[in-house]
């Protein structure tokens, strides 16, 4: 009896077709020798981020990806950064940062204490710009940061506090226009091509293994900063992490996405108020 | 038939875009969506007033999650890039490719992969080789592929190269090229 397929094999759209089950084969793998379940990610820029990694190794195909991760968990860490980084800068885009000094922390500076959680920090640029503008407004020695990622490796990175040297004339520029009150070069030491931040600045910074998709809450928070994270995931899981954020959210805290996402669609929009609309900052009511 | 129209532009586009927007009817019977470099920086507005005060058709800055719906026009904010899953699109920071983001071949590659033969790809006016990869995937999918004239873009570096990787593709100028989306695309029943 002769094969028979839909596409041919050789044919563009067979090739298609047979990377996307390799695709899912991937994911399958990955979930069930690792744990991590990226199979609710949005998919174009899933497979792209695969695509740089199958390159990378130089494994051929997606399945040749699959062989060497399956036999070898130093592939797994490699394909892990690749899936969970999430290239960002300090102070992208400033006027939100300008937003929090005006509209939240004046709020923050009425509680005894608050605890803030930044869900998938990456290498850790937003919590050192967060921590700037706490620090400036005078309320970081009465704030706990949970800073959190899925990657250890990461918050490692992201812990040391050492970044490119060469971004610092874009990080400066974007303070300024964040509403900045020093010279940004005070909060960091230069050495040669790196530069290392203030200890002082993430005394108060707590880093901790957190899964989006897996894991459950941990605390309780007056305000959840999660911007560009969600973007790398489907509708489906998107809602399942704002419930996540919705329950681990006190009464009157904050949530910030960024700019281009917003709580349309996740069913949970009506126990929100907008606080800013094009800050896409938004605050618990219900 | 045609439901997803891709448009990729660079240096000169805006114009570009402009003329083929201003005569396209309101009810295109497709989602078209728009990979446009500009300055990260640029105004957050004042791209996507300047093209829906042009056309008749409804023109959106992407947000994420966006479901396509026929008759609408997406613009791909700043600073992104802007991807189609099957039924929407999806935005990522990742880094620029050949220096630009949103990138044109990202936006044209997920394009062709997530909607095959009913995806047509138009690259326009730029001084870059952004979109001529693209371009060639959504034509070997099966996808319709169009290139501004050459000759009449403001620079002819991003059809040229469009052209040298798809060589069948339909060579238009930028008044030509609406008619022939709206024959690909066909218009919708109920037209709002």
């Amino acid at each position: 009896m002769a094969v028979q397929v839909e596409h041919q094999p050789s044919s563009p759209e067979g090739r298609l077709e047979t990377e996307q089950l390799e695709l899912e084969l991937l994911l399958e793998g990955v979930y069930r020798q690792y744990g991590f379940d990226f199979r609710e990610y949005a998919p174009a820029s899933l497979k792209r981020r695969v695509w740089r990694r199958v390159d990378a190794e130089k494994a051929g195909t997606i399945t040749g990806l699959l062989e060497r991760l399956l036999h070898d968990p130093d592939v797994m860490e490699r394909l892990l950064l690749d899936l969970s980084i999430n290239v960002t800068s300090m102070f992208r885009d400033p006027t939100f940062y300008a937003a929090l000094r005006t509209q939240v922390v004046p709020v923050l500076r009425t509680y005894p204490f608050t605890r803030i959680w930044v869900a998938g920090c990456s290498t850790g640029e937003e919590v050192y710009s967060l921590a700037i503008v706490l620090h400036e407004e005078g309320v970081d020695d009465r704030t706990r940061i949970y800073a959190t990622d899925i990657n250890e490796a990461v918050l490692e990175r992201a812990r040391a506090g050492v970044f490119p040297l060469d971004k610092m004339k874009e990080y400066t520029e974007n303070y300024i226009r964040a509403g900045g009150r020093r010279s940004f070069s005070e909060y960091y030491l230069a050495k040669y091509e790196r530069v290392l931040f203030d200890r002082s600045l993430t005394e108060n910074v707590v880093w901790a293994p957190h899964n989006l998709v897996q894991d459950r809450g941990f605390n309780t928070f007056n305000l959840i900063m999660c911007r560009n994270v969600m973007i790398y995931f489907d509708r489906t899981l998107q809602t399942r992490v704002h419930e996540l954020f919705y329950d681990s959210l006190e009464r009157l805290g904050f949530l910030a996405l960024g700019h281009k996402e917003s709580i349309r669609f996740t069913g949970l929009e009506d126990r929100y108020e907008e606080v800013d609309a094009q800050e896409k900052l938004y605050r618990k009511v219900g | 038939m045609t439901d997803l129209v891709v448009i990729g532009a660079s240096w000169g586009g805006l114009d570009a875009l402009r003329a083929i927007l201003a005569t396209m009817p309101a009810g295109l019977d497709a989602a078209v969506v728009v990979a446009q470099h500009r300055s990260p920086e640029s105004h957050r507005t004042a791209f996507r007033d300047l093209l829906g005060a042009s056309t008749r058709m409804q023109v959106r800055e992407a947000a994420d999650k966006d479901a396509l719906r026929t008759g609408t026009v997406y613009v791909a904010p700043p600073d992104y890039h802007l991807l189609v899953d099957p039924d929407s699109v999806s935005l990522s920071t990742d880094e620029a490719v050949h220096f630009a983001r949103p990138s044109i071949d990202v936006l044209f590659e997920s394009a062709a992969e997530s909607h095959r033969e009913r995806c047509a790809g138009v690259v326009l006016t730029g001084a870059n080789a952004d979109g001529a990869h693209g371009l060639q995937r959504i034509a070997e999918l099966g996808g319709g592929a169009i290139v501004q004239d050459p000759e009449e873009a403001v620079r002819d570096e991003m059809p040229r190269a469009a052209l040298k990787a798809v060589p069948e593709a339909r060579v238009l100028p930028v008044a030509a090229i609406a008619s022939l989306l709206v024959e690909l695309c066909g218009l919708a029943k109920v037209s709002a």
